[in-house]
C-alpha cells in the first residue's frame, strides 16, 4: 500500500481493537490499515463511535485494560512494532517520539501545576535538560504557539488561561520533544470558529516549520479539506475511502463520504438548499449487521452487500474504497 | 411592511448578570450578557442567530421567552408587550412560544418516558384528556417520524438524534407559533444533524412555525434561515438576509467568521480568502470601548475606539454596525 517504506513514519496494519462488555464483544476497530509518510498530514475522519479516538490510542497503546484489548494486527512505527515493545520502551515513544494532543485541553492539563512545571517536566524527563536550559526552552515553545507576553504567563495555572489557549499549551507539550508523529484527536471541536482558525494555522505551521508529521482525527470534513494531504474515512470499525485530499472531495467513490459531504450545509450553496440524508442511524457496533456494515443505509446497497464484507480495492492512484457498487457510476453529488 | 407581519419585535434589550464578591454577596460588576439588541422576526420567518460562546445569543432567545428577571426594554409578540404581563398571563402566553434545547441528554427527564415527556405540556396546559390525549401523544410521535409504540422507552434507550426529536415533538405538544431552537443540532453528528434540519425545516412549513434558530455554526444558520443576524459581546453587529450575508458581508467580524469556515471543497476553499483574527473574544464583564470589537479588527481606527457604532441600513433588508462602512 505504501510506496516506499524509508518514508514512512508510520504504518498501521489489520490493526483490531475489541471491547468485551455486557452487550457482548465490541468492535471498536475491526482490521485497520493505514500509513503516514514523514511530514505528511492525513485526516481520519468518522461519527462518532467510529472507531477513530480508539486506532489514535491503539497506536500509543492506551487501552484501558479491560475492557479493551488489542487483539491483532501491527503497528511499525519507524520500523518498529510497537505492539511487541515492552511497556518501559512504549513510555519513552509516547510524548517523546509520538505526540498526542486531545479535544478537551481542560482535563488534559494538571490544574494545580503551572503551566512552566507542566512543560519543562516533560523537557527534563525525555530531553534531559537541566533546570535553566529546560525554563529558557518551555518560553520558546509557549511563543512557537503564540502565547502573548511567555515569560510571565508560564507561571501562571491552566485555569487562568482560555480554551483556546490552554489549547495551545498542549500542542506547545505535544512539541516540546521534537515529535516525528502528531496525533490531534479533535483538537479544535471545543472551541470557537475563529479560534479553530488561529490553531489549525499554527499546527500547519509548526509542521511545515518542524517537518512532524500530523494525524488530525476529525468529524468535520471541511477542517481536513484546508489541512490535510491525505484523508482516510473510517465507518464502524474500518477504513471505507483514502484517497488524497483533492481526490477524495472531487471523486468521492464509497456512499458513505458521498452522503457525508451531501449531508453538510455548505457556506457557498444557496440558501434553503434541501440537504441530502443519510437515513438511519450509526451501527451498534456490538451488533454489526452481516456483509458491508454501511448496507441498511446505503442507497446502492444490492444483495452481495449483505453476505459479504467489501476489502479496500484500488480506485485511482492513491484512491482506495472497500464497495462493491460499480465505481463508475458513484459520485459526488452536491448540495451546491 | 406592516407591524402586524411582525411576530417577534426587540426593542433595545438589555441583560446584564450581576457580579457579586464577598461574604455580603455586594454587587461588584456586571456581566453584559446582552447589550442593547434591537431586531424583529416576520410571521413564518427562521431568523438565525450567529456568534461565538459568550455572545449572549441564548440570553437573548431565553429573554425573548421571558425566562428571566432583570432585563431592561420591550418585547412584542403578535403585538402585545410581554414585560407588561402578570405572571398568570405570561404563563398562558408561553403556550405561543417553545424551546428547542442543544443537548439532547441533559434535556429529557431521565425518569419519565418519552410519553410522558411529550405529553407533559398537553397536561400542565390542560389541552387535551384521555382517549385524546392518547392519540395526540401519538400524533406527535409520527409529526417528528418516530414510532408511537416507543412511548414507553426512557430516554437513554434513544440515541442521540431520536432524543431531539423528542425534544421537538415537546415543544410542538401545545402547538405553539414561534419556537426558539437553541443550538438544535450541535451535539450531533453530521448524516444525524442533515435529518433534525430538514425535520425542522418540513415541520416549519406543514405547522406554519416561525423559528429564531440560534447556532454557532454558520454554514447550518445560512442553510435553514431567511436572515441571519450577527452578534458579537452582547450587540448585534450585522443583519441581513441569508444569501446577502455570504456573497456581501460588511463587518470586518462577519467577514472574519465566514473566511475561519472551511468549505468542504478543497478547489473552492483554496480560492478564498483567510481572515485569522487577533487574540480571543474579550470579557463580557468589562468590554472594550467604543466598537468591542475593535481590539480583534483588522480595520480598526481612532473613532472605533471611542464611539460605539449604531445599526445602519444599507440598503434593502441589510443592517451593519461598522464606523467604517458607510
Amino acid at each position: 500500500m505504501a510506496t516506499t517504506t524509508d518514508e514512512v513514519v508510520l504504518q498501521v496494519k489489520d490493526l483490531r481493537t475489541y471491547f468485551y462488555t455486557q452487550e457482548g464483544e465490541v468492535r471498536a476497530v475491526d482490521g485497520l490499515s493505514y500509513y503516514i509518510r514523514k511530514g505528511e498530514a492525513v485526516g481520519l475522519v468518522g461519527e462518532s463511535a467510529c472507531g477513530k479516538s480508539v486506532s489514535a490510542l491503539s497506536v500509543l497503546r492506551l487501552i484501558p485494560y479491560p475492557p479493551g484489548i488489542i487483539v491483532g494486527g501491527e503497528v511499525i512505527f519507524q520500523g518498529q512494532d510497537l505492539l511487541k515493545v515492552s511497556e518501559e520502551e512504549m513510555r519513552h515513544i509516547r510524548g517523546n517520539r509520538i505526540a498526542m494532543v486531545f479535544q478537551e485541553p481542560t482535563t488534559s492539563l494538571n490544574p494545580v501545576l503551572t503551566i512552566r512545571r507542566q512543560i519543562s517536566e516533560s523537557l527534563e524527563l525525555h530531553r534531559g535538560l537541566d533546570k535553566e536550559q529546560s525554563l529558557a526552552e518551555t518560553i520558546r515553545l509557549l511563543r512557537l504557539v503564540g502565547i502573548p507576553d511567555a515569560e510571565r504567563r508560564a507561571n501562571d495555572y491552566p485555569f487562568q488561561f482560555s480554551g483556546g489557549m490552554q489549547q495551545r499549551i498542549m500542542i506547545a507539550m505535544a512539541l516540546s520533544c521534537d515529535p516525528q508523529l502528531l496525533i490531534a484527536d479533535e483538537p479544535t471541536t471545543s472551541l470557537d470558529v475563529t479560534v479553530q482558525a488561529q490553531l489549525l494555522e499554527i499546527i500547519a505551521e509548526l509542521r511545515h516549520r518542524l517537518g512532524t508529521a500530523v494525524m488530525i482525527i476529525t468529524h468535520n470534513l471541511g477542517v481536513v479539506a484546508r489541512y490535510v494531504d491525505r484523508v482516510n474515512v473510517m465507518y464502524a470499525g474500518r477504513l471505507v475511502e483514502t484517497a488524497p485530499t483533492d481526490e477524495l472531495y472531487a471523486r468521492p467513490k464509497h456512499p458513505y463520504t458521498i452522503g457525508l459531504l451531501a449531508s453538510v450545509p455548505r457556506l457557498d450553496s444557496p440558501r434553503k438548499q434541501s440537504l441530502r440524508v443519510i437515513k438511519g442511524l450509526p451501527p451498534n457496533l456490538a451488533r454489526l449487521p452481516k456483509g458491508c456494515a454501511f448496507h441498511p443505509r446505503c442507497d446502492y446497497a444490492f444483495d452481495r452487500c449483505r453476505e459479504e464484507v467489501p476489502q479496500l480495492e484500488e480506485v485511482g492512484p492513491e484512491h482506495l474504497r472497500a464497495c462493491f457498487y460499480d465505481a463508475d457510476k458513484l459520485q459526488r453529488v452536491d448540495t451546491k | 411592511m406592516s407591524d402586524s407581519d411582525k411576530l417577534v419585535v426587540v426593542e433595545d434589550l438589555y441583560m446584564y448578570f450581576p457580579v457579586t464578591a464577598g461574604i455580603l454577596q455586594k454587587k461588584v460588576a456586571d456581566v453584559k450578557a446582552v447589550d442593547g439588541v434591537s431586531f424583529f422576526i416576520r410571521r413564518g420567518e427562521t431568523l438565525g442567530l450567529v456568534g461565538e460562546s459568550g455572545c449572549g445569543k441564548t440570553t437573548t432567545g431565553r429573554c425573548i421567552l421571558q425566562l428571566y428577571e432583570g432585563m431592561r426594554g420591550k418585547i412584542f409578540f403578535d403585538g402585545v408587550d410581554l414585560t407588561q404581563l402578570r405572571k398568570e398571563q405570561m404563563r398562558r402566553m408561553r403556550r405561543n412560544m417553545q424551546l428547542i434545547f442543544q443537548d439532547p441528554f441533559a434535556s429529557l427527564d431521565p425518569r419519565m418516558t418519552a410519553g410522558e415527556i411529550i405529553g407533559e405540556p398537553l397536561k400542565v396546559h390542560n389541552l387535551a384528556k384521555g382517549q385524546e390525549y392518547r392519540d395526540q401523544v401519538a400524533e406527535l410521535f409520527r409529526m417528528v417520524e418516530l414510532e408511537p409504540f416507543m412511548a414507553d422507552r426512557y430516554p437513554h434507550e434513544f440515541s442521540g438524534g431520536q432524543r431531539q426529536r423528542i425534544g421537538i415533538a415537546r415543544a410542538l405538544a401545545v402547538r405553539p407559533s414561534f419556537i426558539v431552537c437553541d443550538e438544535p443540532v450541535s451535539a450531533l453528528d453530521v448524516s444525524i444533524q442533515a435529518q433534525i434540519i430538514t425535520l425542522l425545516e418540513r415541520l416549519r412549513e406543514e405547522l406554519e412555525l416561525t423559528y429564531l434558530f440560534i447556532a454557532h455554526d454558520l454554514s447550518v444558520v445560512r442553510n435553514i434561515s431567511d436572515r441571519v443576524a450577527v452578534m458579537y459581546l452582547g450587540r448585534i453587529v450585522e443583519i441581513t438576509d441569508s444569501d446577502e450575508l455570504y456573497s456581501n458581508p460588511l463587518h470586518p467580524y462577519t467577514i472574519a467568521l465566514l473566511s475561519a469556515v472551511p468549505i468542504p471543497d478543497p478547489a473552492v476553499d483554496r480560492t478564498r480568502e483567510r481572515i485569522i483574527l487577533a487574540g480571543d473574544v474579550p470579557s463580557p464583564i468589562n468590554p472594550p470601548s467604543g466598537c468591542n470589537f475593535h481590539p480583534r479588527c483588522f480595520q480598526a481606527t481612532d473613532i472605533c475606539r471611542v464611539e460605539v457604532p449604531k445599526l445602519k441600513n444599507v440598503g434593502g433588508e441589510h443592517w451593519v454596525a461598522c464606523h467604517l462602512v458607510k
